[in-house]
């Protein structure tokens, strides 16, 4: 009874703190749904541990408590996995940004040099004239 | 123009502000009418204004990609100014751009041109895990290319148009990939490439990224790289 409220608790301090996160926007709702959709399977389970006794029997397990182990540690895995990837496909992201920006600073810095020189050669210019016309 | 062609020489520096002005003043001095991009990337010292004061272009990115990320930087900024060659030499003052000429020489048959140590000019020597992880990239390579290539980690190359169109699209910021996994993803699409032999110095100034306890590592690592690259598509 004991172990029942502990799990029981835990999942629904889990499911407040998820919902809590999509209200205030800090999780994409692809990952909230995923977390969400997740709970809803374990806090049932977690107040009644019996509920897979059948179907873990099925598949040759001994205990329904196994069975949602096992199959925790491999979604588990699988959400690492799919992490990582998203991690590779940000971080491709991120430096064509870098790139970008740095070609256009690059390009302003050139524009501006070229700029001054302008001016440069103007002010000469004028310089050069009011001599002259002093003269 | 070297030969009739546009030529863009890119350098790669991190913290380099100890030699890259007298790369980019040597390489002005010896080529006139090349262009210099130093692509500053991330450097904590002054490298980038260094550079633009020695006058070389500066690209300055926000922060560390690597090599290979610089690299890709670099071969973009040729594509998009309309270079016909882009010649890559570190900014440590180790490749002597008297060999630029014959580079681009090369790449009227080829479309890829390495400056290889080890290949009978200069006297560069390298014992132990390293020299290993050296001879395997180097055997496995040499096949894939379908030419001899002895230095395979080499970061003096010249580029055709071909091969800039390609690199500014796909470039590996990965470790080791700017080289290894460049090679081979080249030699499979079918470019040609060669190599010439070039004698390498010493560093200007500044240290060297490489100390012999990670030279055990670094074989590893280049094992690694190498299988990667060859069961990639
Ligand atoms: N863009 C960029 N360039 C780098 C980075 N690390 C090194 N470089 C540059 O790459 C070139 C080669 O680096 P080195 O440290 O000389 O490597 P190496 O020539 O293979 O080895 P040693 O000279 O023997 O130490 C130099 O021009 C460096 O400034 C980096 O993280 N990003
Ligand atoms: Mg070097």
């Amino acid at each position: 009874m004991k172990l029942t409220l502990v799990t029981g608790l835990t999942g629904l301090i889990l499911l407040a703190t998820i919902v809590e996160l999509l209200r205030r926007r800090q999780l994409r709702e692809k990952y909230g749904m995923l977390w969400l959709g997740v709970l809803v399977i374990v806090i049932p389970l977690s107040l009644f541990p019996r509920l897979l006794d059948n179907v873990a029997g099925f598949f040759g397990v001994v205990s329904g408590v196994s069975l949602v182990l096992f199959l925790g540690i491999v979604f588990l895995l699988l959400v690492c996995v799919h992490l990582s990837w998203e991690v590779s496909a940000l971080e491709e992201e991120t430096r064509t940004l870098a790139e970008d920006f740095a070609l256009l600073r690059a390009q302003i810095d050139a524009e501006r040099a070229a700029r001054l020189a302008q001016d440069a050669q103007l002010t000469a210019a004028n310089r050069d004239e009011l001599v002259s016309h002093d003269g | 123009m070297v030969n009739g062609k546009r030529v863009l020489i890119i350098i790669p520096a991190l913290n380099e502000s100890g030699s890259i002005a007298d790369v980019v003043g040597e390489v002005r001095g010896e080529l006139p009418g090349v262009d210099v991009l130093v692509v500053d990337d991330g450097s904590t010292d002054r490298t980038a204004a260094v550079a633009a004061a020695a006058g070389a272009r500066v690209a300055k990115l926000p922060y560390n990609l690597g090599v290979g990320g610089a690299m890709r930087l670099g071969y973009r900024y040729a594509r998009d100014n309309d270079y016909d060659v882009a010649i890559q030499i570190d900014a440590d003052g180790q490749h002597d751009p008297r060999y630029v000429p014959k580079l681009v020489d090369l790449l009227d048959d080829n479309d890829l041109v390495i400056g290889a140590r080890f290949a009978g000019e200069g006297d560069y020597s390298v014992r132990g895990p390293r020299r290993w992880a050296m001879v395997m990239l180097s055997g496995v390579l040499s096949r894939v290319a379908k030419t001899r290539l002895t230095d395979t980690t080499s970061g003096f190359r010249a580029a055709n148009r071909r091969v800039i169109e390609m690199f500014a699209g796909w470039y590996p910021a990965e470790y080791l990939g700017d080289t290894v996994e460049t090679l081979v993803h080249t030699a499979r699409r079918g470019y040609r490439i060669r190599q010439v032999p070039v004698a390498m110095r010493k560093r200007m100034a500044g240290t060297p990224s490489h100390s012999p306890a990670k030279a055990m590592i670094y074989l590893g690592r280049a094992f690694a790289v190498l299988t990667l690259a060859l069961i990639r598509r």
